[in-house]
């Protein structure tokens, strides 16, 4: 077939204006998808954000839903929009591997409800992509398949673990994707990436399929270029699920309308006192003062608030997290799924267990289930995990206090921005302060969402401002997102991403 | 604190990770460093402060006690590492001396 628009012309567009061209006929949900294949064929090998590509279920999925359109046959509003789907959730047909040699070329028998929303909403799945083993770290470097590259700079980490799906999409290989956010896995991504990442209430968007990590945190959520594109996708996959005994049973905030509106006026913002100074780099300091300075022009009133607790909030959950996954990935036990090594007739259940976690499991893997079993071993109980769960109250009674003064909070997303390939791996401290910003939410639960305020000066990477709202106030993340987003692209006169360094023949 | 690369051992062991001496010796530096660094959460005098488990506020879920269709036997034992008569096959449970 011919293309009726330059395919440079077609991956360069927002999944809403992709969306209503599909609809309106102006394009085809085929040339979409294929316009986008052709950008993942010609750049991923030097990206690396797909673990999987499902080019050819892709183009079948999208040419149902032009057929659908054709016969005027009712679409849910991103029919046909192209979506990455970070490999941790479960997709019927395609290999789930989370990143681990232990699940490798593994297929899962069923979709995930997030999954079964994107194709009941006529979205097109274009792959699966990369990430931490298990969604533990924060630079992809854990992937046992080999790092994902940052668009921006391909020496350097588009972080993690949701790095393949945040690059994905800054690199326009996809319109959206989705992430999973443990203790800042899409908002971390998202901010080194100069992209969109929501984190949603926790119970907001269903875990049924998303392989666990740690089930009191996880929690899938939208990747996407532009404020309104997160929550167009947001709205699609958000709302209670049977499946998930944590979901919440209560209308999805109308995200749309919020960042629709982008009206933050007699909003109050809160600066969180406790997430700035020493440690921060300078640039992304800058950034952020400057977009709580945009925000006050735009009406907002900003105050100062002390969160005393976040600075517990690391260690406890380095505490909470193993404890968590160290009996999740129990598991994996090489008996039902998964890679099973040693099995010659001789060697024990517990043997073959032993060796084949050993084989399976990388590094970090295993750093955090070591961990997770020293916290929860009789006698370290009560000083480890039994403490860090009353630090985690002592957070959440931070927020309910800070909230009771403004309607969010602000902070940079992370301290940094993206570090060097390598730079990292062999010290976990340094790793894990990435999440310094973001994890605070993770443990009480709220929303929260990392938008781009532009690039530092001393090294031209993007920045992320996070904004955190109280429990289902999600709409309002998108209210201050979207205000951000108009006042910078009239002061830049377009999108960030514009300034992204040439990737392939396409720009 | 001083993690020894015994207590790794132990540790793996209980997790059911045969860890190699190689990776005890380069794992029981790293996991001393991050034990010290998380043991500060003892810092914080939090006698009387009830401990959260969770995000929000928790209850029970229930469903009504009806049958539903689950996964048909074959597709979940195609995702098998070992099958034999329509069932996951195990290495021996039993210890040879028990």
């Amino acid at each position: 077939m011919t293309l009726r628009q330059p395919a440079a012309e077609i991956i360069l567009q927002s999944a809403a204006d992709l969306a209503s061209k599909i609809k309106s006929g102006e394009l085809s949900a085929v040339e979409v998808a294929r316009a986008h294949l052709d950008r993942i064929a010609e750049i991923d090998g030097e990206i690396h954000a797909f673990l999987y590509v499902d080019g050819e279920r892709a183009l079948a999925t999208a040419a149902r839903v032009d057929a659908k359109i054709a016969a005027g046959d009712e679409v849910g509003p991103l029919a046909g929009v192209p979506l990455a789907l970070k490999d941790i959730l479960t997709y019927a047909g395609a290999p789930t591997t989370c990143g681990s040699k232990i699940l490798e070329g593994w297929l899962p028998p069923y979709d995930a409800t997030v999954t079964r929303r994107l194709l009941d909403h006529d979205l097109v799945i274009l792959g699966k992509t990369n990430l931490d083993e298990f969604a533990m770290g924060s630079s992809t470097e854990n992937s046992a398949y080999g790092p994902t590259r940052n668009p921006w700079d391909t020496s350097r980490i588009p972080g993690g673990s949701g790095g393949g799906s945040a690059a994905a999409v800054a690199a326009f290989e996809a319109p959206l994707a989705i992430g999973t956010d443990t203790g800042g896995s899409i908002r971390q991504p998202a901010a080194v990436t100069g992209t969109v990442g929501v984190k949603p209430t926790y119970g907001g968007s269903s875990r049924y399929g998303l392989v666990a990590l740690a089930s009191s945190l996880d929690q899938p959520g939208p990747c996407a270029r532009t404020v309104l594109d997160a929550a167009l996708l947001h709205q699609v996959i958000a709302g209670h699920d049977p499946c998930d005994s944590t979901s919440i049973d209560q209308p999805v905030p109308d995200v749309v309308s919020a960042a629709r509106s982008a009206d933050v006026s007699g909003m109050k913002i809160g600066v969180v006192s406790e997430l700035g100074g020493e440690g921060y780099a300078p640039g992304v300091e800058q950034r952020f003062h400057e977009g709580v300075e945009l925000l006050a022009s735009l009406g907002a009133e900003i105050v100062e608030v002390a969160c005393p607790h976040f600075v517990y909030a690391l260690p406890a959950y380095y505490l909470i997290l193993p404890a968590e996954c160290s009996s999740n990935l129990a598991k994996f036990d090489a008996m039902r799924f998964g890679l099973r090594v040693g099995d010659d007739g001789v060697a024990s259940a517990e043997q073959v267990m032993a060796m084949t976690r050993e084989a399976g499991f990388g590094a970090e893997v295993k750093r955090r289930i070591i961990i997770g079993t020293y916290a929860l071993s009789s006698g370290y109980y009560d000083a480890y995990y039994g403490q860090a769960q009353k630090v985690r109250t002592l957070i959440s009674r931070d927020f309910d206090q800070a909230f009771s003064q403004v309607d969010v909070l602000v902070s940079p997303a992370t301290p940094v921005t993206a570090f060097k390939i390598g730079e990292k791996v062999d010290d976990p401290l340094a790793m894990y302060m990435n999440d310094l910003c973001t994890i605070p939410s993770n443990l009480a639960g709220n929303a929260s969402a990392s938008f781009q305020v532009g690039l530092a000066p001393e090294d031209g990477l993007p920045v992320g401002l996070q904004v955190i709202a109280p429990p289902l106030a999600d709409d309002r993340l998108y209210r201050v997102g979207a205000a951000l987003e108009a006042a910078l692209e009239s002061d830049w006169g377009g999108p960030l991403l514009d300034r992204l360094p040439e990737l392939g023949p396409v720009r | 604190m001083a993690l020894t690369a015994q207590d790794v051992a132990s540790l793996a062991k209980l997790a059911r990770i045969e860890l190699t001496d190689a990776e005890l010796d380069v794992l029981a530096p790293q996991l001393d460093v991050i034990l010290e660094s998380v043991a500060r959460v003892s810092e914080v005098a939090a006698q009387d402060i009830p401990p959260s488990s969770h995000a929000l506020p928790l209850t029970n879920v229930f469903r009504e006690d009806e049958l539903r269709p689950c996964l048909p036997r074959d597709v979940v034992l195609a995702g098998a590492p070992a099958a034999e008569q329509m069932r996951f096959r195990v290495p021996r449970i039993l210890e040879e001396e028990a």
